[in-house]
């Protein structure tokens, strides 16, 4: 049954160190609000899972959450890759970082058999690839119908499943709508799940072509921009001048880690850190009128 | 109108989808020549992107995968899951148009590291959908700069299988695609030779030559005995790239 809490009791109460996250979003929705608790809450060892870790995991990996993580795309979309990501993989900082890397359809595959309670799921994929030799979860399984080989990935059960979504109604049943990725498998697919929420309203809007019913979700919380510097159809737009920037501000280590200790573990709330990211870019625009002059 | 090497490669695989075919497009630049295409020749065409939209016809060049204009132009929108599988394995795809760091003269692909697995040189982002959709769309298209990093004798490591140690590859593992069918470069076109299943080069971008296209490759090149020449881009086909592209805000 549904609780609505704030966020940082969600993920106080949710999150604990060495627990499995997977905080989904398919460059839509992306939950910001909750990653930034989990950075400003300083959980550790966590194994991260997402099909596509892009700026909010290069800030958590590079935070020092992360001891592994499961995943099928890193890298900054639209824009380049991720410096830190790399930085952890390839100087083990700012601690090792182990990979168990699949692919997209794979990752799908895994979520949908941890959503449906079984124990892998099957797909004809990573067929003549290199990934099967270093990832030990891909293995070959023979259809038992017709003798065709196909591919097994064991199920994700993340301990706990995050995403964002546009709205809640006051019963805590959750309505997203547009790109909407693995984000139902997400939370069913958990031990303990958590909803971040735009808005809650009194009936769900009529586009909402996904309807996730409060019995099977444990905490929603209400953060309007949430998924910032990601999108929400209908409410407002990715912050793509965010996306470019961020390859600047996370290349150097000093850098990015004074940019997360004063845009993170220095603000209040993601209210507060929405602020402070509107202010460097009142600043970057007055600069760049400087330069041009 | 003097195109530069990324407009003519664009326009050149934009040239190759037919009317109506089902395309599986990535960001950047084979978004690009998918919607020029559209634009041109191919109204027809359905555009596919791996974040589950079907059928998306962006107003302007989408940011990421998963641009909100994609959803809001697409036909319908699916889940992650209900593409890769009711779609893609399902082989409802005519062609998946690839991008990647490395490629070998079979057309295999590299996108996941430069150097060793476990301790790369560089850590590039991975799989995503690459190795599903090159082995399970009817035709693969290949966009990718020509030079002797990228085309090379040894790829470091195999993302996505092209037609692996040569012709019969595919066939022996089974798989339902069809494999690589055209590489679209700044300097040229290659396609695979039906016998062997090694690229050749097939066609010269205008004003470019055999001993270029051969020096910017890392394996010993095969010409064409028909070598074609690409056509000059023409007024519209620049003037209708360079007006999709100035969309961007």
């Amino acid at each position: 049954m549904t609780h609505f809490a704030s966020i940082v009791e969600a993920i106080e109460v949710s999150v604990k160190d060495g627990d499995s996250v997977a905080l989904e979003g398919f460059t839509h929705l992306i939950p910001y609000a909750a990653g930034h608790e989990i950075i400003r809450q300083r959980k550790k060892n966590l194994t991260l899972i997402r099909m596509t870790p892009d700026v909010l995991y290069d800030q958590m990996i590079g935070a020092g959450c992360a001891s592994k993580l499961i995943f099928s795309w890193g890298g900054n979309p639209g824009v380049g890759s991720l410096n830190r990501f790399r930085e952890a993989i390839e100087n083990d900082w700012p601690q090792p970082l182990a990979i168990e890397e699949h692919s997209h359809a794979g990752m799908a595959a895994r979520y949908v058999a941890g959503a449906s309670g079984l124990p892998f799921g099957i797909l004809r994929g990573y067929t003549g690839t290199d990934l099967p030799k270093h990832t030990d979860s891909i293995a070959s399984i023979t259809c038992p119908f017709t003798g065709e080989v196909l591919t097994a990935v064991p199920a994700l059960k993340p301990t706990v499943g995050i995403i964002h979504a546009q709205q809640a109604d006051k019963d805590g049943n959750i309505g997203l709508w547009g790109i909407q990725g693995v984000q139902k498998e997400t939370l069913l697919s958990a031990e303990r799940n958590i909803v971040t929420v735009e808005e809650v309203v009194e009936k769900l809007d009529p586009r909402v072509t996904v309807t996730i019913p409060s019995w099977a979700i444990n905490y929603v919380s209400v953060v309007p921009h949430g998924a910032h510097p990601s999108y929400a159809h209908g409410y407002y737009d990715r912050d793509n001048s965010f996306y470019r920037s961020w390859d600047k501000i996370s290349r150097d280590r000093d850098n990015f880690t004074n940019w997360i200790k004063t845009h993170i573990d220095e603000t209040r709330d993601f209210a507060e850190h929405l602020e402070l990211v509107k202010s460097d870019f009142i600043d970057r625009e007055n600069q760049s009128v400087t330069v041009s002059s | 109108m003097n195109p530069t090497t990324d407009e003519m490669m664009t326009i050149v695989a934009a040239r190759e989808l037919k009317d109506g075919v089902v395309c599986f497009v990535g960001i950047g630049m084979p978004s690009t020549a998918a919607n020029l295409a559209k634009r041109m020749h191919a109204p027809n065409a359905v555009l596919i992107y791996e974040s589950g939209t079907i059928g998306a016809k962006p107003t302007r060049p989408p940011l990421s995968i998963g641009d909100g204009e994609l959803a809001e132009t697409a036909d319908v929108v699916v889940s992650v899951p209900e593409i890769f599988s009711y779609w893609l394995q399902a082989g409802r795809i005519d062609v998946g148009f690839l991008g990647a760091a490395q490629l070998d003269k079979f057309g295999n692909l590299n996108s996941t590291v430069i150097g060793d697995y476990s301790h790369p040189a560089v850590r590039l982002p991975g799989a995503g959908g690459a190795p599903e959709i090159a082995a399970n769309v009817k035709e693969t298209y290949v966009m990718l700069r020509q030079n002797t990093r990228a085309f090379v004798e040894k790829i470091d490591f195999r993302t996505s299988f092209g037609n692996g140690d040569g012709a019969g590859s595919r066939e022996a593992l089974g798989m339902k695609g069809g494999g690589p069918k055209v590489i679209f470069t700044d300097i040229g076109v290659m396609r695979p030779d039906i016998a062997t299943g090694e690229l050749v080069l097939t066609a010269l971008h205008p004003g470019r030559t055999v001993d270029e296209a051969k020096g910017a490759t890392g394996w010993d090149l095969k010409i064409s005995e028909n070598l074609a020449f690409t056509k000059e881009p023409t007024d519209v086909e620049l003037s209708t790239l360079r007006q999709l592209k100035g969309l961007v805000a």
